[in-house]
């Protein structure tokens, strides 16, 4: 069932490696630590009309890959709600005292919950959703503690509004919050490119649409930190365009200065005001950047001569810019400060053995630097740590390329053929679990945005 | 009268050595004609002869015109012959080894016949588009392809073309050429475009 596993490994293997499972929603981890996350049980309730609502924070939560979920026995169990196949990879823990779940389950409507029946399970966590008048009211139990850690009570768009979903995504991060303190990353989108077209879809793989407002070729979408805007680039009159494009009303202008050379791989800075990209002239590929907020000041950071310089990527706190350099032969990982000085290389390689790297994508956390490499002729999906400047490989199963970090520094949506045509994919890091985002050929070049701000309107 | 009289005798002796010359047996002895129909006849006869030549000239006249016309024709179609053959080896692609942006020297010939038509045509511009296979990395093949064209405008420049009739634009492995996941599909994809931007009309032949 595993297939080919692991047919390139560098000397030393990860703890999360790539792993061949193509079923959606199963976990099949080279080295999987049962027990280490906390268990997180979601609270079967019926007839209360809120099953879309428990379904997709449970799989958010799910997601977030933080939790051990825990299926309850026969009941509304996550597993059985979240995913269309057989739950193969369900599993509870301690599942011999799985009987009496059922019956805790539903003692624990009252208000109070049968914590020793819950601990007993493996819960640290019972997630319970409910709805008072046109409220919902989410209630996180902490086990452990026997008492309840948060209750957040949010009005919730009609199922089928636009906001719908979002507002179920932030719900389930603000739960997510309250069990961990962590902010986690139901609420975000993923762009990407699809026919020539820009699309966005969420995180879960729900509600994709098509955001490109014209009929040219566009590539490279790239979002601004305030997730309010993205920019990209597009084919014109034998030139490449780069324009901004607001995600609320689809109106795009173009960046000022572009139209007169090939301009591409627009990347934000943090702060938003710099726009960093590759410009294709005469003289090959170098990298500039503009000042998108006074659409002044361009600025040419590299001078390649006989070698090109392309892909920007912004370190987390604006300092550096992570590029992609031909000038040892092939294209390779360099650094350097943000203004263009102190340029160096930074994914070591072994000189005429090392294949092209490319698409580097530094993390927000600041420590990854994610990109591709060739390595035996395909593309595979590598992670540079910034501090002690090693790499390792993520992926062998397939041809793996263009990663992109979610905002927990931890997950990656990435290109891959290993179902057997061109689709985009998330990887956790730390467990190996990996799933397909969406179910459609022909999918490349996503860009995952940061969390999507709009405040829930929670009321107290 | 006399000369009516006299064609009258030419056409009794034409019918008796057409009789004569019929051999064997004797031929029957025609009625005489009498004088005015005999004058019809010899009417009727200049008259036909009179048409027929007139004919002959319409149709000489006619002919003269047509071959006229087929040279003239002739003669554009060879020159559009010559225009359609001198764009055709102004388009012709030159292709590149994989992650390559060297011109290849089976590649050339191909760049110096373009280097001629250029010279022989001094209102002619052109595009050069580079392309990619599917192999590489999407954006960095925007990159390779940048390469491809200007190795190829480097090539036309070095030989004597004037830069600003030479335009390039990278298209990376945006647009395949030849649909396809092996090598012939790939190495048909890697390579450099021609088209005429300006000029291209009437092509005149190195």
């Amino acid at each position: 069932m595993l297939g080919i596993l692991l047919s390139n490994i560098p000397t030393f293997q990860l703890s999360a490696q790539d792993t061949s499972t193509i079923d959606r929603g199963v976990r099949i981890g080279i080295i999987y630590r049962p027990g280490v996350r906390p268990g997180l049980v979601m609270l079967p309730r019926t007839g209360m009309g809120l099953d879309s609502v428990r379904a997709i924070v449970a799989r958010d939560l799910d997601y977030s890959d933080r939790f051990e979920v825990i299926t309850l026995p026969g009941g509304d169990s996550i597993r059985l709600a979240t995913s269309s196949t057989a739950p193969r990879g369900a599993r509870t823990r301690r599942s011999g005292s799985g009987t009496a779940a059922t019956g805790g389950a539903q003692g624990g409507t009252g208000g109070t919950l049968n914590y020793p029946l819950y601990q007993a399970l493996g819960a640290d966590f019972a997630l319970d959703i409910t709805a008072a008048g046109d409220t919902t009211v989410a209630t996180l139990h902490d086990i452990a503690a026997a008492g309840i850690r948060r209750t957040v009570r949010v009005r919730l768009p009609r199922p089928g509004d636009a906001d719908f979903r979002q507002a179920l995504h932030r719900l389930a991060d603000q739960a997510l919050q309250a069990a961990l303190g962590t902010p986690g990353i139901a609420a975000t989108r993923v762009l990407f490119v699809k026919d020539g077209k820009v699309y966005q879809i969420d995180q879960d793989g729900a509600d994709q649409k098509l955001v490109s407002s014209t009929d040219r070729q566009a590539m490279s979408p790239a979002w601004g930190a305030d997730g309010r805007h993205f920019a990209y680039m597009e084919f014109q009159a034998g030139k490449g365009w780069l324009y901004l494009q607001e995600m609320a009303t689809g109106k795009r202008t173009a960046v000022s200065t572009t139209g007169s050379a090939l301009d591409f791989t627009p990347a934000f800075s943090p702060d938003g005001q710099t726009l960093a990209f590759s410009r294709a002239t005469e003289e090959g590929t170098d990298l500039y950047t503009i000042n998108v907020k006074n659409n002044c000041c361009l600025r040419r950071l590299t001078v390649g001569r006989f070698s090109d310089n392309l892909s920007p990527t912004f370190s987390p706190d604006g300092q550096r810019i992570a590029f992609v350099s031909t000038r040892p032969g092939l294209p390779q990982i360099y650094v350097m400060a943000a203004d263009g000085t102190d340029q160096q290389l930074f994914a070591p390689f072994d000189y005429g053995v090392t294949g092209s790297s490319n698409a580097p994508e530094w993390s927000p956390d600041g420590q990854s630097v994610a990109f591709h490499r060739d390595v035996a002729g395909t593309l595979q999906v590598f992670v540079l740590d910034v501090r002690t400047r090693t790499v390792r490989q993520l992926t062998s199963v397939g041809r793996n390329e263009d990663p992109t970090w979610a905002p927990d520094s931890r997950h990656l949506a990435f290109v891959s053929d290993r179902s057997g045509y061109r689709q985009l994919w998330i990887i956790d890091l730390d467990t190996g679990r990996i799933r397909p985002l969406l179910q459609q050929s022909g999918a490349r070049l996503p860009a995952w945005s940061p969390r999507l701000s709009e405040a829930p309107s929670t009321t107290p | 009268m006399k000369s009516v009289s006299l064609l009258l005798a030419l056409g009794l002796g034409a019918a008796v050595i057409a009789a004569a010359s019929c051999g064997g047996n004797p031929a029957p002895q025609n009625p005489t004609p009498n004088a005015d129909s005999a004058a019809a006849a010899a009417r009727t006869r200049q008259d036909s002869i009179n048409a027929a030549q007139a004919e002959a000239e319409r149709q000489a006249a006619a002919e003269r015109e047509r071959v006229a016309n087929q040279r003239r024709a002739d003669s554009l179609a060879a020159l559009a012959r010559s225009s359609e053959e001198v764009r055709s080896t102004l388009a012709a692609m030159i292709h590149f080894d994989l992650d390559k942006s060297n011109i290849r020297a089976d590649d050339m010939g191909a760049l110096d016949q373009k280097v001629a038509i250029l010279q022989a045509n001094p209102e002619l511009r052109i595009r050069i588009g580079g392309h990619c296979d599917e192999r590489g990395s999407d954006e960095y093949n925007l990159a390779l392809g940048n390469r491809r064209a200007q190795s190829a405008k480097q090539y036309l420049v070095s030989h004597g073309i004037d830069a600003s009739r030479v335009e390039t634009q990278s298209w990376g492995e945006e647009r395949p050429l030849v649909d396809g996941h092996d090598e012939n599909a790939w190495s048909q994809n890697r390579r450099d475009e021609f088209e005429a931007i300006s000029g291209g009309d009437n092509l005149r032949r190195p």
